[in-house]
């Protein structure tokens, strides 16, 4: 695979701006990270609902939701699958496009993959226990062997994330003629951004399972199946989302704060200010050309009350930072966007979780207004959509540093292979695995329809159509 | 310390050839089993005794990755900025694998599990010969300290692709050995005597290639010929002892002393490897201790490793015993 370059003009290019590969590398890396965080929360969870199900059924003797419990576990046997191979596709890659990273920073940068490593181990062995053990262990021994999941889950989010807030906040580390001599490993994983960085990818994790899983049975409701299954299963991922969000709105705002204080130019370009000042407005929208704010409507004062409580908070704005290393203003508008998404989902999502609560203590029943219905059927989506903002606030909000204040992105891509080319067959082979994972679960979808009308389907005991068959 | 993080990893390596190995090695049974008739029957036992285990198998090489890069990031950097088509090409066929086969336990239609079907197959023989020439890279010492080593000749070369057929070979021959064990245990003869067949052939093939690559490092990779001969030999000969008497005994020994030899046979060569190549981490050239990251970040290692010997090797203990009970089956 020759390079598409001689290695001398690459070299021209590297001199005169970011190499050729920077480009491709951040896409590919941008896209994989993408597709798989959708997955996360699906191992994270949604393994919990599924729990809070199986729970349910064996406490209260309630079929219908171990009926659910049974089918979720099938559904995540799937989704784990396919987030546990996209997953290791970015460990590939992290050697594979930022070879300047892993090779110099990979003693420190490292220990919190490790410790993820393990949970991830656990996760994949109870996992299988859980999920295979349907039928053939006794029904609480196997609750138990699916308690540890989400657990795992738990940690191995949180170790990853931690990993994402040491590039944000690097911390534990001595850096002596551009090598990492002494390393401290508490500093590393505890490092600024570890707790409200964590905490915001656990709660989105939570949002988003509800939400999606709400939404499918939300969807069998305006179908007119209105039958105890379907309430149940809205009702149960519902709650757990509707929990999640009032603590997630909290959870952002100190984190946000938390970006103020110790991330000065991503917080300058999450709320678009050019030049450092006190009294400064919220703008909403708009687009940053120049150094300049165009096309955006100003809160007065916002911005300094909602990060200091006072009008006289001073923001540092872009032009406190060096003109070689200010992030180009299209980057600078698409943090600002993302954010302001981000916020706004988020907002509605709690409104439809006030709707829900106020509504589900009215009635004591699980809301079944079409307008409900609709408005569920899509807060799965638009919660992914907000937790896609969010990382690329996190991730582009960053630039043009891969490590804030140690190593510039550019130093760390690769200059070897043409990413081009696995950036496009890497596009193709997850198209076709996104479209596996979707022609899959329509089919488990429909092999359950089938199987309600013909045998109602007892989680515990032997099904009739296995019968029939013999096996 | 530096030395005891580099036996930790190594152990993963060889973890992951013999359990990883194993599941790969039941693709490219499932890719040569026939048509649609004829190969449901051996393709319905890959797929029952794959399922349950198949994803704790593959994180011994997220544990690998993550090891290397972190204890010895040089090195991480070096082989990567190297050998980035084969292990970019190994990663999709990841992918592929473990996609295809999940989706195919899900699919009822013949069309749509041939083709999920024959993904998971065809990446299971893929992959592995990757990773085969990635090892046979590092091994002949084609991975340069400073990294960005030639794209090309690092893996199309003897060694490597000696590397890559003995992986393919050596997969083949423990999956057919421990399918062999689970067509007994579920009581299967007709099963039981199509891979006992099968793993006979694999081991005869997988043998004669391992003699004539004696020739092949003799030309290409003299040092790590010489080591291999020197130091590595005692593990050489074990393993050729054990692969020898799988031969001889295939026919009829009980699957249990056989899955015994074929782990030891696989995990033996890779051994000879890792003490061949010793001191170094590449070649002849990366020493251990020059890659190693400060000792406090091999003590944190440490650590983990302690603790993920505590808590994942009961559970995967668990696991295996539950599923060799037959209390994992699927429905």
């Amino acid at each position: 695979m020759p390079d598409l370059l001689p290695r001398a003009a690459g070299e021209l290019l590297a001199a005169a701006g970011d190499p050729s590969q920077l480009l491709p590398a951040r896409e590919q890396m941008a896209f994989t990270l993408g597709f798989h965080i959708i997955l996360v929360p699906f191992g994270v969870a949604f393994t919990f609902l599924m729990l809070i199900a199986n729970w349910r059924g064996l406490r209260h003797g309630d079929q219908q939701a171990l009926v659910l419990a049974r089918r979720w576990s099938q559904v995540s046997a799937v989704l784990f699958a396919v987030g546990a191979v996209s997953g290791t596709v970015l460990s590939f890659e992290l050697g594979l496009l930022w070879p300047g990273l892993m090779g110099r920073f990979g003693a420190a940068f490292g220990i919190p993959f490790a410790v993820e490593g393990l949970f991830f181990f656990l996760e994949a062995i109870f996992v299988a226990i859980y999920i295979y053990g349907w039928d053939r262990m006794r029904p609480w021994p196997h609750f138990w062997t699916g308690v540890p999941v989400p657990l795992a889950g738990i940690g191995g989010t949180l170790s990853v994330v931690a990993a994402n807030g040491w590039m944000n906040q690097p911390a534990g580390f001595t850096l002596r003629d551009g090598r990492v001599v002494d390393v401290r490993p508490l500093g590393v994983i505890f490092n600024g951004a570890f707790w409200y960085e964590a905490l915001h990818m656990l709660l989105a994790a939570y949002m988003i399972a509800g939400f999606t899983v709400a939404g499918v049975y939300a969807v069998g409701l305006l179908r007119r199946r209105n039958d105890r299954l379907h309430r149940l299963g809205l009702a149960i991922p519902f709650t757990v989302a509707a929990i999640a969000t009032p603590v997630q709105i909290f959870v952002g705002d100190v984190a946000a704060r938390a970006v103020f204080q110790n991330e000065p130019a991503k917080f300058a370009a999450i709320e678009m200010v050019p030049r450092t000042s006190t009294h400064v407005p919220e703008t909403l929208l708009g687009v940053y050309e120049h150094g300049r704010v165009r096309f955006g409507i100003d809160l007065p004062n916002g911005a300094s009350l909602l990060s200091g409580f006072s009008p006289g908070t001073r923001i540092r704005g872009l032009d406190a930072i060096p003109p070689e290393l200010r992030p180009p203003d299209h980057l600078i508008t698409l943090v600002h966007w993302c954010f302001q998404i981000m916020v706004g989902i988020g907002f509605a999502l709690l409104a439809l979780s006030i709707w829900f609560a106020v509504a589900a203590w009215r009635r004591r029943a699980v809301p079944t207004g079409r307008w409900f219905l609709r408005c569920t059927a899509v807060s799965g989506v638009a919660a992914i959509a907000a937790l896609e903002c969010g990382w690329i606030v996190t991730e582009v909000g960053r630039q043009p540093w891969t490590v804030v204040g140690y190593l510039l992105t550019r130093d760390a891509v690769t200059t070897s292979g043409d990413v081009w080319l696995f950036f496009g067959a890497t596009l193709a082979l997850y198209v076709a695995v996104g479209y596996g994972t979707f022609v899959a679960l329509r089919l488990l979808r429909r092999r359950w329809r089938a199987q309600v009308e013909e045998d109602g389907d007892v989680p515990y005991g032997p099904s009739r159509a296995r019968e029939a068959a013999g096996t | 310390m530096s030395t005891f993080a580099a036996v930790v990893l190594f152990v993963g390596v060889l973890v992951y050839a013999v359990l990883g190995g194993a599941d790969f090695g039941a693709g490219f049974w499932d890719l040569t089993a026939g048509g649609a008739e004829a190969g449901r029957r051996p393709r319905h036992l890959v797929d029952e005794s794959l399922a349950p285990v198949w994803e704790a198998n593959h994180v011994w090489l997220i544990f690998v990755l993550v090891m290397l890069w972190t204890a010895f990031s040089p090195a991480f950097a070096a082989i990567t900025t190297t050998l980035y088509v084969p292990l970019g090409l190994a990663a999709l066929g990841i992918v592929m694998r473990g996609a295809g086969f999940a989706f195919r336990k899900v699919m009822v239609r013949t069309d749509q599990q041939r083709v999920t079907g024959a993904a998971f197959a065809a990446s299971s023989v893929v992959t592995p010969f990757f990773l085969g020439t990635v090892a046979g890279g590092i091994a002949s010492g084609r991975v340069p300290t400073a990294g960005h080593g030639d794209g090309v000749t690092s893996w199309v070369n003897p060694t490597s692709l000696l590397g890559g057929v003995l992986a393919v070979l050596a997969c083949a021959f423990t999956a057919a050995v421990f399918l062999t064990a689970e067509a007994r245990r579920r009581d299967e003869p007709g099963l039981e005597t199509w891979f006992r067949r099968r793993a006979l052939v694999a081991a005869v093939v997988t043998g004669v290639v391992a003699l004539a690559g004696i020739a092949v490092l003799h030309a290409d990779s003299p040092r790590l010929f010489d080591d291999l001969l020197g130091r590595g030999l005692p593990l050489v000969l074990l393993s050729a002892l054990c692969g020898l008497a799988s031969v001889v005994l295939l026919r009829r020994a009980a699957p249990r002393v056989l899955q015994g030899l074929a782990v030891t046979a696989v995990a033996a060569i890779i051994a000879g490897w890792g003490v061949a190549q010793y001191p170094f981490l590449l070649g002849t050239h990366l020493r251990i201790t020059a890659a190693a990251a400060p000792t406090s970040t091999l003590w944190a290692l440490t650590i983990v490793a302690v603790v993920a010997l505590l808590l994942v090797v009961p559970s995967m203990g668990l696991l295996f015993v539950l599923a060799q009970r037959g209390r994992l089956e699927s429905h």
